[in-house]
């Protein structure tokens, strides 16, 4: 279990005091995948890298699994770290390291003997499936392949706990989403327990059981995964469900609704079937739906026609399948 | 055109030349990487920030360095004399190569290791590498094709000072440039040295870079 205490960073600079966190609180169970997510400069990173004390913070504590690890010797600190894998969006291997050198790495730094840390090295190749650039240099590899390598490195001295930095933010969609899928069968396979630091819902929606909102250094709101993407509370929630592109969205019109879609919901195509029940046309102005195992999970923002009556049939209809909406402008 | 007896002479000083830049420069590293090392891990930034060792280090580099070389030779005679016991000759020289040459070399040193990737310290830091790890698995490993160019540039600049260690008393081609070339307005013989010199600078340079490019694994 990972608590974070009253944390809190600051960072003195010649011209201005920054607090990248701000009494941070914040538990994280075994073997969850849990997300932090927040817009550019929220703080995110700060907040991980004091995890594993990268960052020491200013005030506050971080316990991890009851040991308080501001007020362990530097000894001591190296040794939890090793129970700490963290993975980042440059990856960050040795560049003169073939990939088995790479992870076997960390099993050197711990002493392991050769024979064993080769045998272990060649079962995290496989685990990543990259047997066959065992002998090759990170340059030789992509995107996805490094990072790849990255978790195996993380992965080789079998930590209890893995950091995970905007791990997925230099990829495309597709490698994005076999990486996140890597991620959570680790998870479910090891029982490892994940910290994802990102600034795509998506990414949230795709492998974390549960998620705070960051924003200004503090944590605007904490839950379920399902529950925020429902029914957002803070601001920030809001605008990182939205698309960033839609203006729409973010400060919706009147006449309009906002639907929610949280997967729930029959597969029956929503708003086709709607628009013939209640005999009337709706305008999409902005969508961020996304399928998920076969399930539609997103926000629709939809303008009503200006007919009271027409306006009432189709809430109706949505209370009849039970999808969930907030109403835009004044209403 | 030439005697034996020159022919000789030039062979000779070819190899007193190789012997003195080869050697000054191995020791010259010998002092220079650890300097360097210090410089870097105690800089800003660095794994081990020290603003004492750092500054008392530069300080200290920075002095030796800006001494011209024919100054700092004369200077520190009656310690190259404490050293290897005369201050003529080829062995004598290499006193102050060394003591010239190795904070340069702290500095190129301090200059190639200022090139790693950061996110690679960091990780290796995440990972819980002591210092020393990091020094060793992370910092010369990683810097070590940039070491090597540093290396040849290092090889030639103290090829350049032996030559100019002729002057005083050193040996090699430096000393049969200026006795033959200067005293005795030999200006062939000068300008067979000065080829000589051109060559073996050329034989570094080539020699480093296509080693490098061997051993570095960051292009494909
Ligand atoms: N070493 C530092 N010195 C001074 N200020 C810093 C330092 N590191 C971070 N900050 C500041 O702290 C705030 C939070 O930065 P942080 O990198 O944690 O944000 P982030 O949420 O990770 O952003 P991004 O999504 O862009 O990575 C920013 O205002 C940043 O400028
Ligand atoms: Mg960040």
């Amino acid at each position: 279990m990972i608590e974070l205490k009253d944390l809190t960073k600051e960072f003195k600079t010649s011209k201005a005091e920054v607090f990248a966190v701000r009494d941070v609180n914040l538990t994280i169970q075994n073997g969850e995948v849990f997300g932090i997510i927040g817009f550019s400069g929220a703080g995110k990173s700060t907040l991980v890298r004091c995890i594993n004390l990268l960052e020491r913070p200013t005030s506050g504590s971080v316990i991890i699994n009851g040991v308080d690890l501001t007020r362990l010797s530097t000894k001591e600190l190296r040794e939890a770290r090793k129970k700490i894998g963290m993975i980042f969006q440059q990856f960050n291997l040795l560049s003169q390291r073939t990939v088995e050198a790479n992870i076997r790495y960390p099993l050197e730094i711990a002493g392991v003997k050769r024979e064993a840390a080769d045998a272990r090295v060649k079962e995290l190749l496989e685990l990543v499936d990259l047997t066959d650039k065992a002998k090759a240099y990170p340059s030789q590899l992509s995107g996805g392949q490094k990072q790849r390598v990255a978790i195996a490195r993380a992965l080789a001295p079998e930590p209890e706990i893995i950091l995970c930095d905007e791990a997925t933010s230099a990829l495309d969609p597709i490698t994005t989403s076999s990486i996140l899928d890597l991620l959570k069968s680790l998870n479910q396979k090891l029982g490892v327990t994940i910290v994802v630091i990102t600034h795509e819902m998506r990414v949230v929606e795709q492998i974390c059981d549960r998620v705070a909102v960051m924003s200004a250094g503090e944590i605007k709101e904490e839950g379920t995964v399902r529950g925020v993407f429902l029914n957002p509370q803070s601001e920030t929630a809001k605008r990182l469900i939205e698309p960033s592109h839609s203006d729409a969205l973010s400060t919706p019109r009147a006449n309009t609704l906002r639907l929610a879609f949280t997967g729930d919901e029959s597969g029956a195509p929503v708003i086709s079937d709607m628009t013939i029940q209640c005999d009337t046309m709706v305008n999409i102005l902005a969508a961020n739906t996304e399928n998920i195992g076969g399930k539609a999970f997103g926000q629709m923002l939809i303008e009503l026609p200006e007919d009271a009556a027409s306006q009432k049939k189709i809430k109706d209809y949505l209370d009849g399948r039970g999808i969930h909406y907030e109403e835009g402008g004044d209403a | 055109m030439l005697s034996p007896e020159m022919m000789d002479l030039l062979l000779s000083g070819t190899w007193e030349t190789l012997y003195m830049t080869i050697v000054s420069t191995l020791i010259a590293y010998i002092f220079g990487v650890p300097l360097g090392l210090i410089l870097y891990v105690t800089g800003d930034g660095g794994i081990r920030r020290n603003r004492a060792v750092n500054l008392v280090v530069g300080v200290i580099v920075n002095i030796l360095r800006s001494v011209p070389f024919l100054i700092l030779l004369v200077f520190i005679l009656p310690f190259t004399r404490a050293v290897v016991g005369t201050t003529i000759g080829s062995t004598a020289t290499i006193v102050p190569l060394v003591v010239a040459a190795a904070p340069y070399v702290a500095r190129m040193v301090e200059s190639s290791l200022k090139e790693i990737d950061g996110g690679v310290i960091e990780a290796a830091r995440a990972m819980g590498s002591s210092t020393w790890q990091i020094i060793w698995k992370v910092f010369l490993p990683e810097a070590k094709p940039s070491l090597l160019v540093g290396a040849t540039i290092s090889l030639a600049t103290i090829l350049g000072y032996s030559a100019m260690a002729g002057f005083v008393g050193g040996g090699g081609l430096g000393a049969i440039a200026i006795n033959y070339g200067y005293y005795r307005y030999q200006s062939d013989i000068m300008l067979i040295t000065v080829i000589l010199l051109v060559i073996i600078v050329q034989i570094f340079q080539e020699g480093g870079l296509k080693l490098v490019s061997k051993v570095d694994k960051r292009t494909r």
